[in-house]
């Protein structure tokens, strides 16, 4: 296998925790994240609770990209994920999981969408949608 | 290592034991990722439901009207330093310091369990105010995803008392070691969708 770093060294808990060391983390990369994170949760807060823009699409818009921003923050300083992670499975099985949840949220609220405003009006109560 | 379990002849009992290194190092950790990314999946169809769903209000009360946003600051806050926390107790556990990992790892999981009792308190008093998730179909898909990742939030948490305990009377083993950094990945985890719930249910639902 490739871990050179793994092979010398037969310390009791050692086996295998090596290899590990580097998506282990350091402190300083723990409160770069932390701070990272707590700025892209501060400013959506502010815009929403703040009601700082006047377009709700453009808030939500906004809040929703800084939270992509933030779960990037969260993989790579809590999760340690790099290409590097168990020969890249990690990175691979990310990937696919990534793709198939787009597919998954996109699709639905895509097809749900039409079937929505392609419905006939069943009651009053939601006549005032299609108007 | 010069036994391999290939054997040409097929005779040896031990043809389906793997006597190699498994190709993968700390399989268990990667096994552990893939059941996260299936966790993945079943968060991802609930907010494909809440999305669908989220303004379907029947006459009932509409997102803005109930979700408590100064809450859900406090309750954002809680988890993200105990998201920290856990990674200190994880840094601690490289030093093999097991007193301080212990501390660290206590404070996560107060932090943790003050998030769900927060949570359990906002559900009950919007249930008590007739809002509860069998008002209108955006109640329903409000209810089960942030109640499904309260679930796997108080999970983790037993999970986690079970690892103090057991690092406590056995020490940090090989096998406590490995638990304790699977479960560091499902506290991380956890986070991650947390982050998905305020944005997308909370932040972006009372705009909608």
């Amino acid at each position: 296998m490739n871990h050179p770093s793994a092979s010398g060294h037969d310390t009791p808990a050692g086996h295998g925790d090596d290899a590990l060391h580097v998506h282990q983390g350091s402190l300083r990369g723990y409160l770069t994240g932390f701070v990272l994170a707590a700025i892209l949760t501060v400013i959506p807060f502010w815009l929403v609770m703040g009601h700082v823009l006047s377009s709700p699409w453009l808030t939500i818009s906004i809040v929703l990209l800084f939270a992509i921003a933030q779960i990037l923050v969260h993989i790579i300083y809590f999760l340690h994920l790099d290409v590097h992670s168990e020969d890249g499975w990690n990175m691979l099985a990310f990937i696919f999981t990534i793709v198939l949840v787009v597919i998954v949220l996109g699709a639905s609220i895509w097809v749900m969408y039409n079937e929505n405003t392609n419905m006939m009006p069943m009651s009053p109560q939601y006549h005032h949608h299609t108007e | 290592m010069n036994t391999t379990a290939i054997d040409t002849a097929g005779t040896a009992p031990s043809r389906f034991i793997c006597h190699e290194e498994p190709p993968v190092h700390n399989g268990t950790l990667l096994g552990f990722w893939i059941y996260l990314m299936s966790d993945c999946f079943i968060f991802a169809s609930l907010f494909a439901c809440n999305a669908v769903l989220g303004t379907n209000y029947a006459g009932g009360p509409s997102a803005a009207q109930v979700l408590d946003l100064p809450g859900l600051a406090v309750n954002t806050a809680l988890l993200l330093i105990s998201s920290v926390t856990f990674g200190f107790a994880m840094l601690e556990m490289a030093r093999r310091n097991q007193r301080a990992m212990l501390g660290w790892l206590a404070v996560s999981g107060l932090l943790a369990a003050a998030f769900v009792g927060l949570e359990i308190h906002e559900f009950a008093g919007m249930i008590a105010e007739g809002a509860g998730p069998d008002r209108s179909a955006f109640l329903s898909s409000f209810f089960t995803l942030v109640g499904t990742h309260g679930l796997h939030v108080s999970v983790g948490i037993l999970w986690l008392i079970v690892l103090m305990v057991q690092t406590g009377k056995f020490g940090l083993t090989e096998a406590n070691i490995r638990r304790l950094r699977c479960l560091s990945m499902f506290w991380h985890f956890l986070d991650l969708v947390w982050v998905g719930v305020f944005s997308y249910v909370y932040l972006a639902g009372v705009l909608r």
